[in-house]
């Protein structure tokens, strides 16, 4: 067999195990009971490693927020102390079967959303999405967004959960794609499917606390993006059965910190291959404007390396009121996705192109050769620290993290 | 071959364009049809791609 041969029979199994996936959700649990390695005084964070001193404002707010959150320094400025000094443990969450939206910042007692692959058994974790501290806005108002979600909503929504046993995802994230979600940046239809699962597993559980259970109640039904931290983490599960495939060129991940993109490849294993974090192209809320807004950050772009976000954006033109462009220049975002990527979802589609599957199975070479890089859509955080979403629009990932995989690809395998 | 050409572009013409945009709309402010297609050299001519493609793809 050739090399050809090699990567063609990798990329096939790569892209059966994306297209294979089963994600469940089957727990709600504090960071340090489930992520592997959490421990006192460390904070995981969204995109490829990176230090404190070169993050980009948003994320070193987001930490700043943990810090207090966690109760390890009582003001920000202690908090940076804290931090100057080295003194907290900064990981990134991709490293920790975990993702996690914009800054993605995870601290040990934050409760995450546990998804569970059942067709493979792996395990990954995604926090709860909000839209002030992720966006590095460390007020008092922002942290209260954590502290119920620590405190009422999460607990509340744990104990209905294991009243049912877990809670299947594929069917929710099946209807939402045909309901006009591209689940990265509209939820919508899915979060209003998975608020009607849990209000009836909330129904059929016992609480003492009615007023947290109508809290949690008007929490799930009034949060749009509800869904995006359970669609990451069943698209982080549905990912990692990818990895370290010998010869396969497929892309397992693709997230940004806010200073830099990286991507890993199946083949390639636990190596980053990064460039810097492009501009976002968006829309912006009232009083902010593309002088405010921070590079591109986070670890949402799991949702398309599993196809969804940005490739299947020609089935979700709602979204466009968010992040710019035309129902036209979406559906050809869609198809031109389908010329770096190897497959089609069988049961993930898109009835505005015909029922066509969602396109899965980023190939480094396809992306090469045509030139043609993985669009996402996103949503904009501030340059500077303190500030809460300020914008959402489209952005390219850069080629060149796919050269630079591509050469380290060809000299691994070489022989 | 000549006259062949010269026959052609008596008549009303349309105009398939590939690649570089600016020659479509030079055209079209010429009034001429043109179908614009988007195209670019693979791995945008990047030699060291292209040796590296050649090999894996």
């Amino acid at each position: 067999m050739d090399i050809k041969q090699r990567i063609e029979k990798a990329n096939e199994e790569a892209t059966r195990r994306l297209i294979s996936g089963e994600p469940v959700l089957v727990d709600i649990v504090p960071a340090r009971e489930v992520i592997p390695g959490m421990r006192d005084k460390m904070i995981t964070h969204a995109g490829p490693p990176i230090e404190w001193s070169r993050m980009c404002g948003a994320m070193q707010g987001a930490i700043i927020g943990m810090v207090l959150f966690e109760g390890w320094a009582k003001t920000p400025d202690e908090a940076r102390k804290l931090l100057d000094k080295g003194e907290i443990r900064l990981e990134p969450n991709h490293h920790h079967q975990t993702v996690g939206p914009m800054a993605g910042t995870i601290s040990p007692s934050l409760p995450l959303w546990v998804v569970e692959n059942k067709a493979f058994g792996n395990r990954a974790n995604c926090r709860q999405v909000e839209g002030a501290q992720q966006f590095g806005d460390y007020s008092d108002g922002a942290l209260q967004g954590l502290r119920m979600w620590r405190d009422v909503w999460a607990p509340t929504l744990r104990k209905a959960l294991h009243t049912i046993g877990g809670l299947d995802l594929k069917p929710i994230i099946t209807k939402a794609l045909q309901m006009g979600d591209e689940l990265h940046n509209r939820h919508t239809a899915s979060s209003s499917l998975f608020a009607n699962q849990m209000a009836v597993a909330i129904a059929q559980t016992e609480y003492t606390n009615k007023d947290a259970v109508i809290g949690t109640l008007k929490y799930i039904t009034n949060h749009e993006l509800l869904f995006l931290g359970l669609a990451m983490a069943a698209g982080k599960a549905i990912a990692d059965p990818a990895r370290d495939i010998e010869y396969s060129t497929i892309v397992t991940a693709m997230c940004r910190n806010g200073v830099e993109f990286g991507i890993r490849v199946s083949g390639l294993g636990d190596e980053w291959f990064t460039a810097p974090a492009p501009v976002v192209d968006g829309l912006y809320m009232p009083g902010y404007s593309a002088e405010d807004a921070g590079l591109d950050m986070g670890d949402s772009a799991i949702t398309e390396t599993v196809g969804w976000g940005g490739f299947v954006i020609g089935g979700a033109p709602g979204i466009l009121s968010l992040v710019g462009g035309t129902p036209e220049e979406a559906l050809n975002y869609s198809r031109e996705m389908k010329k770096i990527t190897v497959g089609a979802h069988p049961i993930y589609r898109m009835p505005i192109l015909g029922f066509a599957g969602a396109p899965i199975g980023i190939d480094i070479r396809l992306v090469v050769q045509s030139n043609v890089a993985p669009i996402i859509d996103t949503a904009i955080a501030h340059k500077d620290p303190g500030y809460p979403k300020i914008g959402a629009g489209l952005v390219r990932a850069p080629l060149e993290c796919f050269k630079k995989a591509l050469i380290a690809f060809s000299k691994k395998y070489s022989a | 071959m000549e006259s062949k050409i010269n026959e052609l572009l008596q008549g009303p013409i349309i105009v398939i364009n590939l690649g570089l945009q600016k020659f479509a709309e030079s055209l079209e402010a010429q009034k001429v049809e043109v179908v614009q297609v988007d195209w670019v050299p693979p791995a945008g001519g990047d030699k060291e791609m292209l040796d590296l493609l050649e090999r894996l793809l």
